[in-house]
C-alpha cells in the first residue's frame, strides 16, 4: 500500500519539476543558513562556517541528486527528456520528418487496408458456429468439377454417408411478388428441411422448418429475411402465421432470419422456402439441380469425407449406369465455395502492400542514415560531454518511436477510412455475394497487424542509426570536415538499400503491367458476337398464367414483336440465358447412327428465338439458323457451335446430323442446320464449350431474356424498354435492364481483374516514385560529399560532360543492377501470380522491357538533377568550401 | 550493498520519525543535529542524506510538511508526524526492540546452560 502510494506520488511528481525544484533550493538555503548560524556561534569565522556547512551536507549538487532521484521515476524522467529532444528534433527538420512520416503511413496505410480485406475473407469470412466443420458437397464429372447434385442421389448420400453430421442442399429460385408499384421478381431459395439447422442458425421470429416439412404435401411455408421483414413487413413481430402470396401461391410465414444472418451463395434470397418436388423431371438422377452443404462430424477430415463420398458415388455408379456413369464427387471446406475466388486476388495485394511497405521503410532507412550521417558531430560532442552509448541509443530509439508512432497514428487513421470505401464502391449485387466484406473494419486482429509492423519498423529504425553509431569512430566526427570510413562505408549501405528498392519497385511494376495487360486482354477478348449497342432486359411470366408451352411462345413472340416496334430497335430476340454469364444448363446428348456407351456428352443448352444470332450479330459459318415458325408442330432442329462441330464432327460437315437425348427418344431426335461461329457464353476468362441452340419456340418457358439491338446507345433505351412490357404485359416481372457492354465490364471477373490491376497499378506507381526518390537521394548525397573531389577534377581540366559523365554513370550502375535483380525476382514472382494472368504469362516480354524502359528512364531523371548541379560546380568555391 | 542500504535506510527513518515524535514539528536541520546528539555523537552523518529520506517519508504518508519559522527566525521546512506515521513509528519500533532482543541472546555469553 506504501509503496504503491509512493509510486503515484513520483509519477504526479513528474509534471510538477518546476516547483519542486525551488523549494528544494529554499529548503537546503534554509538548511545551510541555520548551521552557519549555529557555527558562527561556536566561533568560526562566516567564511570557515559556510564551508562546514556544506561539507557537513555532504555538498548541494550530491544532496539535489540525491532528491531528484527519489523524487520521481528516473527511467520514466529520461524517456520523457528523450521523447521531448526527439519532438523538438523532429520538429526542427520538417521535411525529413513530413516526408518520414508520409511514407510510413503511407506503407502502414496500404498493408493493414489489405489485411483487413484478408482478415475478413480470409481468417473468418463465415458467420457461423463451427465453420471449419461446414463442407460443400458435389458431385462432378468430366466437364464440371463442382456439378449440382440430383434429388435421388442427394437423398442416397444422406442415406449412406457415415461423416456427416448432417448434409442438406439448397437451390435458387424467383418470385414474383404484387406490389403496388407494378410486379417485382424476388430471389428466393429453396432448402432442404435441415438446411438452417446444418450453418447452426435459429430464425430469430418464430420457428425454423421441421423435419420432413420439404417433401411433396407439406403445407406452403416460408422463413424471411430479416432484410424482407424490414422492407416489406416493416418489422412488425405479428408477421408469423400471416399469409404472403409469391407468384400468385399462398405461403404461411412461419419465421424472420437474425439480422447477422448471411448465406453468399444466394446472398441476395428474400424468401427461403422448402423442395417440396412434385415435377417428374425433378426425381430424375440425371437432373442436377441442388448445391450440398454438410456439416462433418467432429473428427472426420475433408479427406476423410470426401473419401467416403466418393465410394458411395462410386456404388450408386454400379447401380445406376444410365444416369450416374462418371459421376465421381467431391467435398471442399465450405469457405472456398465463398471466398475461394478472391483468395489469389487478396494473396497478391497483400504481397504487394507488403513490398510497398518495405520499399517506405527501406526510403525512411536510408532518409535515416542521410540524416545521422550529418548528425556525426552533434554526437559526437554529446559523447565527448558524458552521453554514455547507451543513452545515445535510448536516444534513437525514442527518435525512431516518435517517428513511427507519427506514422502508424497516420497510416491506421486513414486505414480506418479506406477500409470503408469498398462497402461504398462495390456494387450491391457483388456486395451481396460477399457479406463477409460487411465486417470489413479495423477489429483486433487487424490493429494487432498495424502494431506487429509498427514495431518491426521501430526496430528498424532505432538499429539503423545505432549501428551507424558504432561503425563510425566517435572521436571522429570532432575532426572538422571529416569524412572517413564512416561515409563510404554509409554509401555503400545506402547504394545498396536503393538498389533493393529499385528491384523491388521492379516488381511491383512487371506485377501491375502483366495484371493491366490481362485486364485489357479480358476485355478484348473475342466474344463472338458484338457487344456494343445490345440492351437487355429479363422477363418472368407467372407459371400460373405462362406454364403452358403455347402460352410461352405467345408471350415471347409478343414482346418480340412490341419491341421491334419501339424507335431506335434494329431488332430483338429472345435468349434462357444470356451470353458472358456462365458455362451450365447443360444437356447430355446421344448422337443417332453412331455406338453409344452411356458417356455423358454435355454441352451448353440455349433456347433461342429465330433472331438471336442475327441480333448478336454472332457469324453463321454453315447451313441456316432457324425461322419464327418453327414450332412444336414442325419437326426439332438445332444450331451447334464451332466447338460442338470440332469436337464430334472432326472432319465431317454436320448438317443434317440427328441427335437426342441419352435414351434417343424419338421426341427429343433433332437435326442440325447450322453451325454458328463460338459464342461466349462463359465468363470473359472461361473456355469455350460445345453449344447447342434450340429454337425458343420448341422449347420455351415463360423466364427468359430479350436482347435488343439498338440504333442508339442502348443505356438511354432501357427505361423505355421496360416501360414497354410493363404497359403491355402487367402481369409479368421485368427486371436487369442493363446493357450487355455493361454486363461484361460489371462481371465479376472483369471487376476482380480490373480492381486488382488498379490496385497493383497504384502500388506500382507509389514504389516507383518512392525509389527513385531514394535513388535522387544517394546521388544527390554523393554528389554533395564529392564536390572537393569534384572540384580538384575540374581545377585540373575534367570537361563539364566528364563530370555528368561520372554522376550519371554511377546511378545508371545503380539502375541496371536494381533491374536486372528486380527481373529475376518479378519472374520468380511470376508464378504466384499465374492466377490472375488471362492471356499473358509471367515472363511475358514486352511487358518486362517495358518496365526496365519506364524505371530506367525515371532513374536517369532523378539523377540528372544532381548531376546538373555536380557539373555547375565552381572549381574555386568547391576547394575554398571545406 | 543494496541491502545495507536497505537496512541504514530503514535505520534512519525510524530514528527520523523517533525524533520528529520527541521533539514535535522540526526542520530537517534541527532532525539532523537531533539525530547526531542523540546518537552521542558516535554516529557521523551526512546531513544531506536526510533529505531523500525524509522525501521518502512524505511519499508514503508518514510524515507531513509545511514552511514555517524557526527559532532564529529563519523560514524553515517543517516536519510533522501523521496518523499513519505514528502507527508505523510503534509497528517499528516494537520490530526493532524484538530484533534486538533476538540478537542479544545470540550476542551474550550463555548464563544458563541447561
Amino acid at each position: 500500500m506504501k509503496p504503491l502510494r509512493a509510486w503515484v506520488f513520483r509519477l504526479a511528481a513528474l509534471f510538477t519539476n518546476k516547483q519542486r525544484e525551488r523549494q528544494l533550493s529554499d529548503e537546503l538555503e534554509s538548511h545551510l543558513q541555520m548551521h552557519v548560524d549555529d557555527n558562527i556561534r561556536a566561533g568560526m569565522t562566516p567564511a570557515e562556517a559556510r564551508r562546514h556547512a556544506i561539507l557537513k551536507l555532504g555538498g548541494v549538487e550530491p544532496t539535489k541528486e540525491a532528491y531528484r532521484d527519489r523524487s520521481t521515476l528516473p527511467f520514466i524522467e529520461h524517456l520523457l527528456q528523450d521523447a521531448r529532444f526527439a519532438i523538438r528534433q523532429l520538429r526542427k527538420n520538417t521535411g525529413f520528418t513530413c516526408v518520414a512520416v508520409l511514407m510510413l503511413a503511407l506503407g502502414i496505410c496500404a498493408s493493414v487496408s489489405i489485411f483487413a480485406f484478408v482478415d475478413a475473407a480470409l481468417i473468418k469470412p463465415l458467420p457461423y458456429p463451427n465453420p471449419t466443420r461446414l463442407v460443400s458437397v458435389f458431385e462432378n464429372s468430366a466437364a464440371f468439377p463442382h456439378a449440382n447434385l440430383s434429388y435421388p442421389d442427394y437423398l442416397d448420400w444422406k442415406r449412406l454417408s457415415k461423416v456427416f453430421r448432417s448434409l442438406d442442399v439448397y437451390t435458387g429460385t424467383g418470385f414474383l411478388l404484387s406490389t403496388p408499384a407494378g410486379v417485382e421478381p424476388v430471389p428466393a431459395t429453396r432448402v432442404s428441411d435441415g438446411f438452417f439447422r446444418t450453418l447452426g442458425v435459429t430464425p430469430m421470429l418464430g420457428r425454423n422448418f421441421h423435419a420432413g416439412e420439404d417433401l411433396a404435401g407439406s403445407p406452403n411455408t416460408v422463413i424471411l429475411s430479416y432484410a424482407s421483414w424490414r422492407k416489406r413487413f416493416g418489422g412488425k413481430k405479428d408477421v408469423i402465421g400471416q399469409t404472403i402470396r409469391l407468384s400468385d401461391v399462398p405461403y404461411t410465414i412461419v419465421g424472420v432470419l437474425p439480422r447477422n444472418f448471411q448465406f453468399a451463395p444466394r446472398g441476395r434470397a428474400e424468401f427461403w422456402i422448402t423442395l417440396r418436388f412434385t415435377m417428374p423431371k425433378e426425381f430424375r438422377r440425371s437432373f442436377h439441380s441442388l448445391s450440398g452443404i454438410a456439416r462433418m462430424k467432429d473428427g472426420v477430415s475433408v479427406q476423410a469425407a470426401s473419401a467416403d463420398v466418393k465410394t458411395i458415388a462410386k456404388q450408386l455408379e454400379k447401380q445406376y449406369p444410365e444416369s450416374n456413369r462418371g459421376q465421381g464427387a467431391s467435398v471442399f471446406p465450405f469457405a472456398d465455395l465463398v471466398v475461394g475466388h478472391i483468395r489469389p486476388i487478396l494473396l497478391v495485394l497483400l504481397g504487394g502492400a507488403g513490398l510497398l511497405l518495405l520499399i517506405a521503410c527501406m526510403n525512411v532507412t536510408s532518409l535515416l542514415l542521410v540524416r545521422s550521417e550529418s548528425r556525426r558531430r552533434e554526437i559526437a560532442v554529446r559523447n565527448a560531454l558524458g552521453a554514455s552509448t547507451g543513452r545515445l541509443t535510448s536516444q534513437f530509439v525514442t527518435e525512431a518511436l516518435v517517428l513511427v508512432t507519427m506514422g502508424s497514428a497516420l497510416g491506421v487513421l486513414s486505414a480506418n477510412w479506406t477500409v470503408q470505401l469498398p462497402t461504398k464502391l462495390i456494387p450491391a449485387d457483388m456486395m451481396a455475394a460477399m457479406p463477409f466484406l460487411l465486417g470489413l473494419g479495423l477489429n483486433a486482429r487487424v490493429l494487432a497487424f498495424a502494431g506487429a509492423i509498427s514495431l518491426f519498423a521501430a526496430v528498424l529504425f532505432s538499429l539503423t542509426p545505432t549501428a551507424h553509431l558504432a561503425v563510425s569512430e566517435m572521436r571522429d566526427g570532432l575532426a572538422e570536415g571529416s569524412r572517413g570510413s564512416a561515409g563510404n562505408t554509409w554509401r555503400r549501405l545506402g547504394s545498396k538499400l536503393v538498389t533493393a528498392e529499385l528491384a523491388v519497385a521492379v516488381v511491383l511494376l512487371v506485377g501491375a503491367g502483366l495484371l493491366g495487360k490481362s485486364l485489357h486482354l479480358l476485355l478484348h477478348v473475342d466474344l463472338g458476337f458484338q457487344p456494343d449497342h445490345l440492351a437487355t432486359v429479363a422477363v418472368a411470366g407467372p407459371e400460373t398464367r405462362y406454364g403452358e408451352p403455347a402460352q410461352a411462345v405467345a408471350l415471347g413472340r409478343r414482346i418480340v414483336s412490341r419491341i421491334e416496334t419501339m424507335p431506335g430497335v434494329k431488332s430483338a430476340a429472345i435468349t434462357s440465358l444470356l451470353p458472358v454469364s456462365y458455362n451450365g444448363h447443360t444437356d447430355w446428348i446421344r448422337f443417332v447412327g453412331r455406338p453409344y456407351n452411356g458417356e455423358h456428352n454435355e454441352v451448353n443448352q440455349r433456347d433461342v428465338s429465330s433472331s438471336y444470332f442475327t441480333t448478336l450479330g454472332a457469324k453463321l459459318l454453315r447451313g441456316r439458323y432457324f425461322t419464327d415458325a418453327e414450332d412444336a408442330s414442325k419437326p426439332r432442329v438445332v444450331v451447334i457451335n464451332q466447338a460442338l462441330a470440332r469436337q464430334y464432327f472432326p472432319g465431317e460437315n454436320p448438317i443434317g446430323k440427328q441427335f437426342g437425348d441419352t435414351a434417343l427418344s424419338p421426341k427429343s431426335i433433332k437435326q442440325i442446320i447450322g453451325v454458328v461461329d463460338d459464342i461466349k457464353e462463359g465468363s470473359l476468362d472461361s473456355k469455350i464449350w460445345p453449344a447447342a441452340y434450340y429454337p425458343f419456340n420448341q422449347s420455351p418457358d415463360p423466364y427468359f431474356s430479350v436482347v435488343v439491338r439498338t440504333s442508339q446507345a442502348p443505356q438511354s433505351l432501357l427505361p423505355a424498354l421496360s416501360a414497354v412490357i410493363r404497359q403491355s404485359h402487367p402481369d409479368v416481372g421485368v427486371f436487369d435492364e442493363t446493357t450487355v457492354d455493361n454486363l461484361i465490364h460489371d462481371s465479376q471477373t472483369a471487376y476482380l481483374h480490373r480492381s486488382s490491376a488498379w490496385l497493383v497499378g497504384g502500388f506500382a506507381a507509389v514504389a516507383l516514385l518512392l525509389s527513385v526518390i531514394g535513388l535522387y537521394g544517394v546521388v544527390a548525397y554523393s554528389v554533395s560529399q564529392r564536390t572537393r573531389e569534384i572540384g580538384v577534377r575540374m581545377a585540373l581540366g575534367a570537361e563539364r560532360g566528364a563530370v555528368y559523365q561520372l554522376i550519371l554513370k554511377e546511378a545508371a550502375r545503380l539502375t541496371a543492377v536494381g533491374i536486372v535483380i528486380g527481373l529475376v525476382c518479378a519472374m520468380a514472382a511470376g508464378a504466384f501470380l499465374n492466377a490472375l494472368l488471362f492471356g499473358v504469362r509471367s515472363w511475358d516480354i514486352p511487358t518486362l522491357a517495358a518496365v526496365a524502359a519506364l524505371l530506367g528512364f525515371f532513374a536517369i531523371l532523378a539523377s540528372f538533377i544532381p548531376a546538373r548541379r555536380a557539373a555547375s560546380i565552381n572549381p574555386v568555391d568547391a576547394l575554398r568550401s571545406e | 550493498m543494496g541491502e545495507k542500504a536497505d537496512v541504514w535506510q530503514g535505520t534512519l527513518a525510524l530514528m527520523i520519525l523517533k525524533t520528529i515524535e520527541a521533539m514535535g514539528p522540526l526542520h530537517g536541520y534541527g532532525i539532523a543535529r537531533r539525530i547526531e546528539q542523540t546518537s552521542g555523537n558516535l554516529l557521523s552523518l551526512n546531513y544531506g542524506t536526510l533529505y531523500p529520506a525524509l522525501l521518502k517519508l512524505e511519499q508514503e504518508g508518514s510524515i507531513a510538511s509545511e514552511w514555517g519559522v524557526s527559532e532564529n527566525n529563519r523560514k524553515a521546512k517543517f516536519y510533522k508526524l501523521t496518523r499513519a506515521g505514528r502507527k508505523q513509528l510503534a509497528q517499528e519500533t516494537r520490530n526493532w526492540e524484538q530484533t534486538t532482543e533476538i540478537l542479544a541472546r545470540f550476542l551474550s555469553p550463555s548464563e544458563d546452560p541447561a
